[in-house]
């Protein structure tokens, strides 16, 4: 029996490609299911947020800019950099989220083959969301979808890690970039994300990832007027609405919370509407195309 | 300027719209009084003259409309799409039929010229509604799955500047997707709507599905705020925009918005010269201006601002305002004496804020509202006039050295709904269209609309799309 002592990782934010702890220089406790401490993790700040913006819109023209195939290949890339880790994700999902090992670990294969899923769409999505429209009169007029901007997204609380890819995944794969508050009482499967990410040929501020207070995190972030759109998985149905409000100061289009809008009279569902959604499922398209813009570009045709 | 040849006027003959001296609200299927609201008064623009009262529409009247139109509902989008495609082919043929008669009323009622609502408003408004009748019974190959399906009653405020064209923008995709719809005309342009009402009439239209309630803006707001809708779709300014999106926050309610702009259109040293000025003028003197995505920043490039802006001056000398009704008439009356206000003010604030004002001399009619079609030069970044939408036929000009430099000019703004290119060469307008930050690129043209093409903004412009494939999605439950 070894009396080794391990080697404790310190959690750390994900701000413009670096590890950066809050600016705040506060931490709050995470724990397992049953109340084990687990880690200290960044209690990101306001400004930590404002931060983590400034990067993502620095980042946004080069990745916006980059070709379809070349952000495939990087999305790939991630999936493959999860599969070597697979064990230490397993582990954290199984920690954060008080699952079996089986069934973390069903969660954690699902999230990778996720990232493959929505690789395979980077070069495919303006074929399915353009078109070339038939105008009466000589123009040649082709409309294309591109990236909406900054997008900041409030990340599923009960599904730590396979919610959190759903969400991401789509995100940047159409050029956007994006500011994550990570699920609040089990923050560390996205820190750890956070060195996958380094490590897969992503720029430093396409993905921006904050452990915190939702509340704290996402009200500066709704009301922020260099970010572009917002995403409310992750919130519960009062704050929703205050954020969508604060969201209309400069339009950000946004993405409420899935179900509540359909079942406001339950109250557990209202107080985490995410919980409902079954993070296995077909993901379909809709996330893919909720934060692109379509442009339409018209030409003469003559000689 | 001397001319070869005077113009002789000639006048459109209003004797084909038969106005009556008050107008009710059209719901479930019938004109019927206000509940209390009043009459307000709708005038020509051109000459102040009173054209006809209409109803001041109340939340009550809002109320009465939203529940007919989701009485409604049930049976209209239970009816096969072949069926309903019928009924919007039937409007669009009758809008050809009395095409004349809804020009020459948009004219009376709006300002533009008789010119544009003839060849530009009327023949778009048919075709949005060929366009969408097609869509009707096809939509499960719209790619939003084999069976979408509408979401109920929509509620659709629009603008005064293309009102029965923004109507159909409105009506028709909501119609051909299954919904039923309450819609609020704008305050000073209530009577195209009015007159739509009738020809739903005349197609066979079941009541109920269109409602049109008129007012100002506390009746839009009544109409947005309503629980029982559940879309809502706005065309008009950014600021009411912004108040329509708190007002359905935390709802279920879908929102569009078609909002602002401030469109760069930008002239390069290689441009076809006339060409581009046509476009110039074609972007910002179209319907005074009034035009959300009006070109209303000219970028010329440094190298050939002379030469460009002495063409464009003398095409501007050319330019007839007056009379709407006259067929040679291109610029005609400023929509409402409020509008004309707003004009004035940011325009004395470009002459304060130091560029320099410039307008052919012509003489404006001494009654209604007009203004002379404006020129500034000498115009930064930090200016009023090249920051805020003016709405009316006033045009910034600022320049440009490198295309980087009129990306990043022309992509300073918090709107983003349209831009011009003027460029013969090919790459550079390919390269210079992915730049921009706008929702629709005119490249060697501008101004150019279709109900096949998607149309809407960026940024502050707004969200959603409006026209071709791309416009089903506001109106489906996807």
């Amino acid at each position: 029996m070894s009396d080794r002592l391990s080697v404790l990782k310190t959690y750390k934010l994900y701000v413009g490609g670096k590890f950066p702890r809050s600016e705040s220089g506060r931490v709050y406790e995470v724990t397992d299911a049953k109340g084990r401490w687990l880690a200290n993790a960044p209690l990101a700040s306001r400004k930590d947020a404002r931060d983590a913006v400034v990067a993502a819109r620095k980042a946004f023209g080069g990745w916006s800019g980059a070709t379809a195939y070349n952000r495939g290949q990087i999305l790939y890339r991630v999936a493959e950099m999860l599969e070597g880790r697979r064990e230490q994700f397993v582990a954290e999902v199984a920690d954060a989220e008080g699952h079996s090992k089986a069934k973390a670990a069903a969660q954690v294969d699902a999230a990778i083959d996720r990232w493959v899923w929505y690789a395979g769409w980077s070069d495919k999505v303006a074929q399915i969301a353009g078109s070339s429209n038939p105008v009466a009169g000589p123009y040649f007029n082709l409309s294309a979808p591109e990236p909406t901007g900054v997008v900041a997204v409030v990340a599923p609380q009960d599904s730590s890690f396979l919610g959190l890819v759903s969400v991401l995944a789509p995100v940047i794969v159409t050029g956007n970039t994006a500011v994550v508050v990570a699920a609040e009482r089990a923050p560390l499967p996205a820190l750890s994300l956070a060195e996958v990410l380094a490590t897969s040929d992503l720029p430093g501020g396409v993905v921006n990832l904050l452990s915190g207070r939702t509340t704290e995190l996402a009200a500066p972030l709704a009301a922020h007027q260099d970010v572009n759109a917002l995403d409310l998985t992750g919130a519960d149905a009062e704050s929703a609405k205050e954020l969508e409000t604060a969201a209309a100061d400069n339009l950000k289009r946004v993405l409420r919370p899935p179900v509540a809008r359909h079942r406001p009279s339950d109250e557990a569902l209202r107080a985490a509407p995410s919980d409902a959604v079954d993070w296995t499922a077909d993901p379909g398209t809709d996330r893919l195309l909720a934060f692109l813009e379509t442009k339409t570009v018209w030409h003469p045709m003559g000689v | 300027m001397s001319s070869a040849f005077d113009y002789a006027p000639a006048p459109e003959s209003r004797s084909v719209v038969d106005l009556a001296p008050s107008y009710g609200l059209f719901i479930d299927g019938e004109f019927t009084e206000g509940t209390g609201g009043g009459l307000r008064k709708t005038v020509s623009p051109a000459t102040e003259e009173v054209l006809a009262e209409y109803t001041q529409g109340t939340a009550e009247d809002v109320d009465r409309a939203v529940q007919a139109a989701r009485r409604a509902f049930e049976k209209w989008s239970a009816l096969p799409g072949a069926e309903r495609a019928k009924f919007l082919f039937r409007i669009a043929r009758i809008i050809q039929e009395r095409s004349r008669e809804l020009a020459v009323l948009e004219t009376l009622d709006n300002g533009k010229p008789i010119r544009e609502a003839r060849d530009a408003d009327l023949p778009l408004v048919a075709a949005h509604f060929f366009y969408y009748a097609g869509w009707a019974d096809k939509l499960g190959h719209a790619g939003f799955g084999p069976d979408p399906r509408p979401l109920g009653v929509a509620g659709q405020v629009i603008p005064w500047n293309f009102p029965l064209l923004m109507l159909a923008w409105k009506v028709a995709p909501a119609l051909a997707c299954g919904n039923t719809v309450v819609l609020k005309p704008a305050e000073t342009t209530p009577l195209s709507a009015l007159f739509f009402a009738d020809i739903c009439r005349q197609a066979g239209l079941p009541k109920g599905v269109v409602n049109i309630v008129t007012g100002d803006g506390s009746t839009g707001a009544s109409l947005v705020a309503h629980p029982g809708i559940d879309k809502v779709a706005f065309t008009g300014s950014t600021e009411v925009g912004k108040a329509i999106a708190r007002t359905v926050a935390g709802t279920d309610k879908k929102l569009t918005l078609e909002l602002g702009g401030k469109a760069a259109n930008i002239v390069f040293d290689d441009a076809p010269i006339d060409q581009a000025v046509e476009g110039i003028v074609n972007g910002i003197f179209f319907n005074q201006g009034h035009v959300c995505c009006a070109g209303s920043r000219l970028l010329v490039q440094e190298s050939i601002q002379d030469e460009l802006l002495d063409a464009l001056k003398r095409r501007m000398a050319t330019l007839r305002v007056g009379d709407p009704l006259d067929k040679n008439t291109d610029i005609g009356a400023i929509n409402s004496a409020e509008q004309l206000a707003r004009i004035t003010e940011l325009a004395a604030a470009g002459e304060a804020e130091g560029a320099e004002r410039w307008s052919p001399s012509c003489e404006l009619p001494g009654s209604g509202y007009w203004f002379a079609p404006t020129l500034f030069t000498g115009v930064t970044q930090a200016h009023r006039i090249a920051r805020e939408e003016v709405f009316g036929p006033v045009l910034s000009v600022l320049t440009f050295r490198t295309p980087e430099e009129a990306v990043a000019k022309a992509n300073n703004t918090p709107y983003g709904l349209s831009a011009g290119i003027w460029t013969e060469k090919g790459s550079r307008m390919l390269w210079m269209a992915n730049q921009l930050r706008a929702g629709v690129i005119w490249s060697n043209t501008f101004n150019k609309f279709d109900p096949a093409s998607p149309f809407g903004g960026y940024k502050e412009s707004g969200f959603g799309r409006e026209g071709g494939r791309h416009g089903l999605e506001a109106y489906l439950n996807v």
